[in-house]
């Protein structure tokens, strides 16, 4: 078996033809480091036993630019990224699969950087990678590095949590800072060159959800506020309850540097993506019992109780501002851009 | 249009300064002004410092709003 | 954030908003012209009209450069780029304004065609610099603001010998868009709100000849909600006093003579453009800037010799009267049906700060408060 090169070598057409060399990259890269039995059978699939109950499956596809940012990588991104997915049913997630397509060209070296981030990232949260997939395409014809990891979990007993349950009166919450890998990213992209010491929140939420939901069963709704941002995710679960809901800026955690970038560039903290947050709606009676829950865990230690939901046949966002007006939190329309107007 | 926004002068060089704002660091140019010093505040637009910040007229106008606020806070 | 917080401080803009309602006159309207688009979105993000009472009302101005600029002007930088071997620099504001034929920088480059977006002008210099076997050109937009910073990207490519980096200028001036607006009358208007960073440039004198010749009050109003509702309570005093003069709220950052260093640089880069199509306002003479002749080789029009188009407006989209303040957004037939922030028909709704997509947002709330 040819020995992999990963100080200088590249990926290469034959590197995803199924022959001796895709072998070596197989062995030498994804199952040494992830390393679990399951991914040692060596078989095109994994094959266990699961515990009774609801499964739930989640998948992403992973393209981020740049693959390497503060805080974190493409890599640890797709760990976190699928598993905060199946948690945000209420399931304690299980397994992961990951599908790597590779252009030919990408650096052996940053190849296995990613992977090692990702098997560090996939041992901490608890959910190995058991199975996987590598195709190549030809040079200019893939950005890098597009990585797929699809995860699934099971939902404990009695505990029903979807989009479409927020009722009037809930209470939403949000689990910490806003904004902080959106910014993070936006420093390490060209053309915009601010230092900052932000880092990307990315991590795995699947133990705070657990403390959560053992503490308040009754939780309706949960969701992390990916692309878009926290605005986009409480107007998708606005429409999907078809409820309206009512949020004040002064209660929503942010950084005051996040608050900087923001200003600097003409952005709208409410529309960047986090990546290791997440949203919830509970019900009113359940929500400071369920927020001192939250400050206990490490990933919830700035929680905070953003708003209300509330009967709007418009389903709209509404948000008081710290200014002491109403405005609306709207949809996106398109890529929020930097402005100099 | 025009968002211009306030930020800190912490290191100069040249026609080049490092701005600061709330711990956000972006390099800008000087070449609008003639006396700039760190500690200076500037307003920011698209990578140019604009003008300096008049502390002292800044005050002025927060004594103004002060004012108000504590006839307000009377009526 | 240090001169910026301060000014945001919702106790102060109740009390001041408390003087506004004493002293209106209650028997009329006080029609008050924002000339800025960043006041326009200042004062919706910060849900300043709901503190106004109600015979004060806001009429958006064009001060929108992405707005005023006419789809011809974008539709040629599309050319220019899908034509030649350039790489276009934009400032992301322009990336969705409508162009004709529905296109945009943005489809354009989801075609291919090589357009970066960046934040200022030093980033198209870099460009340059980096690339020295490629054409970089610079899409220019701005009021006085952004000028200066313009005109000292072509001093630097000079001094530089930069042999691949031209500037396609559509900088344009605000006090003949001023007078143009009052020289119509249409939009009745009885006092201006001054933009803050123009005026940081230009100083508080140059609006002298606006509120002499037409009798109009004019407050140079910060750019936070504070300076904005203080600017506000100064203008309804002037109405009230029959005054028209030119008042400034920005003291902190605003003189009468503005910023001589960039004004010289202005002037030693740019002359006066003897006629420029603005979108909503038609072609106005001695409002717009070009290039000198000494910097001939830094100018794409000239360089690359790029056509006049003229492209004609969607119909039944009224961008022009709504930049004029002649019309409300929702006058519009295509307003939140045709024309959305999703699916923009205008540059008014495209721009963050077009008078459409401020009220797209807004809008929809209010109607929503009258039904609850």
């Amino acid at each position: 078996m040819s020995k992999l090169d990963t100080k200088n070598g590249v990926i290469e057409m034959g590197h995803g033809s199924g022959g001796r060399t895709s072998a070596a990259l197989i062995d030498e890269l994804f199952v040494r480091h992830f390393d679990n039995a399951l991914l040692d059978q060596g078989n095109d699939q994994a094959a266990f036993d699961i515990p009774a109950g609801r499964m739930v499956i989640s998948t992403d596809g992973h393209v981020i630019t740049p693959l390497f940012f503060p805080g974190g990588d493409i890599g640890s991104l797709s760990v976190h990224g699928t598993v905060n997915d199946v948690a945000m049913s209420g399931a304690k997630p299980l397994y992961l699969s990951a599908s790597f397509i590779l252009e030919e060209g990408f650096p052996l070296a940053d190849l296995e950087r990613i992977v090692i981030s990702m098997a560090k990232a996939s041992k901490d949260a608890g959910v190995p990678v058991v199975t996987g997939d590598t195709k190549v395409v030809e040079r200019g014809k893939g950005d890098g590095v597009f990585i797929t990891t699809t995860g699934i979990g099971i939902v404990p007993e009695g505990i029903n949590i979807s989009g479409d349950l927020a009722q009037p009166d809930d209470v939403i919450i949000v689990s910490g800072c806003i904004g902080d890998h959106g910014i993070a990213i936006l420093s390490s992209r060209e053309g915009l060159q601010f230092a900052t010491t932000i880092e990307s929140d990315s991590a795995a939420l699947h133990g705070l959800v657990a403390d959560m939901v053992a503490a308040a069963p009754a939780i309706r709704c949960l969701r992390d506020p990916t692309r878009g941002g926290l605005a986009t995710t409480l107007n998708e679960l606005a429409r999907q309850s078809k409820v309206g809901m009512r949020i004040r800026e002064t209660s929503i955690p942010i950084r005051a540097e996040v608050k900087g970038a923001c200003e600097l560039l003409g952005l709208d903290p409410l529309y960047i993506a986090n990546e290791g947050k997440l949203v919830c709606i509970v019900p009113a009676k359940d929500a400071e019992a369920l927020l001192a829950v939250m400050h206990k865990h490490p990933q919830g230690q700035t929680a905070a109780i953003i708003g209300t939901v509330c009967e709007d046949a418009q389903h709209m966002v509404i948000m008081e501002t710290a200014f002491g007006g109403n405005r609306v939190v709207d949809w996106l329309a398109g890529e929020q851009l930097p402005r100099i107007c | 249009m025009c968002l211009a926004v306030p930020a800190r002068i912490v290191e100069l060089s040249g026609d080049t300064a490092i701005v600061d704002l709330d711990g956000i660091r972006k390099e800008t140019s000087t070449l609008l002004l003639d006396e700039v010093a760190v500690g200076d505040y500037v307003l920011i637009h698209v990578g140019y410092a604009l003008e300096r910040i008049d502390p002292l007229e800044a005050e002025k106008t927060l004594a103004l709003f002060a004012e108000l606020r504590a006839q307000d806070a009377e009526s | 954030m240090k001169y910026v917080d301060e000014f945001r401080d919702g106790d102060t803009a109740r009390a001041l908003a408390k003087v506004i309602h004493a002293e209106v006159n209650p028997e009329r309207d006080y029609r008050l012209m924002e000339f800025c688009g960043g006041h326009t979105h200042a004062i919706f993000r910060f849900g300043i009209v709901d503190l106004m009472p109600k015979n004060i009302r806001f009429i958006h101005g064009p001060g929108c450069p992405v707005c005023v600029l006419p789809a011809g002007r974008i539709e040629a930088a599309i050319r220019l780029v899908e034509e030649q071997d350039v790489i276009l620099c934009t400032y992301a504001d322009l990336m969705r304004v409508p162009a004709g034929k529905r296109d945009s920088l943005q489809k354009a480059k989801a075609r291919g065609a090589d357009i970066r977006m960046i934040y200022s002008s030093s980033d198209a210099l870099a460009l340059a610099r980096e690339n020295p076997g490629k054409q970089v050109v610079f899409f220019a937009i701005g009021f006085e603001t952004t000028t200066p910073p313009t005109a000292a990207a072509i001093k630097i490519a000079q001094a530089e010998g930069l042999s691949n980096f031209s500037v396609f200028c559509n900088h344009v001036e605000t006090p003949p868009a001023m007078m143009t607006i009052l020289t119509a009358g249409d939009a009745k208007i009885d006092g201006i709100l001054g933009p803050s960073h123009v005026s940081t440039i230009i100083g508080s004198r140059a609006y002298a000849e606006c509120c002499d010749t037409y009798h109009v009050p004019l407050v140079i109003a910060g750019f936070e909600p504070l300076d904005v509702i203080q600017s506000v309570l100064m203008l309804v005093r002037q109405i009230n006093t029959g005054k028209a003069v030119v008042e400034n709220q920005y003291t902190r950052a605003v003189s009468e003579t503005g910023n001589e260093k960039a004004k010289a640089l202005m002037n030693e880069v740019f002359e006066q453009r003897a006629l420029f199509e603005w979108r909503g306002l038609g072609v106005l003479p001695d409002s717009a800037v070009q290039i000198r002749s000494e910097f001939t080789d830094f100018d794409a029009e000239k360089c690359f010799a790029m056509p006049e188009i003229a492209t004609a407006d969607i119909k039944g989209c009224i961008c022009p009267a709504v930049l004029r303040g002649m019309n409300n957004p929702d006058e519009c037939k295509l307003f939140g049906t045709a024309c959305t922030p999703e699916d923009p028909k205008g540059a008014c709704m495209v721009s963050s700060e077009g008078a459409c997509a401020a009220y797209y947002s807004y809008g929809r709330y209010k109607a929503a408060e009258a039904r609850t």
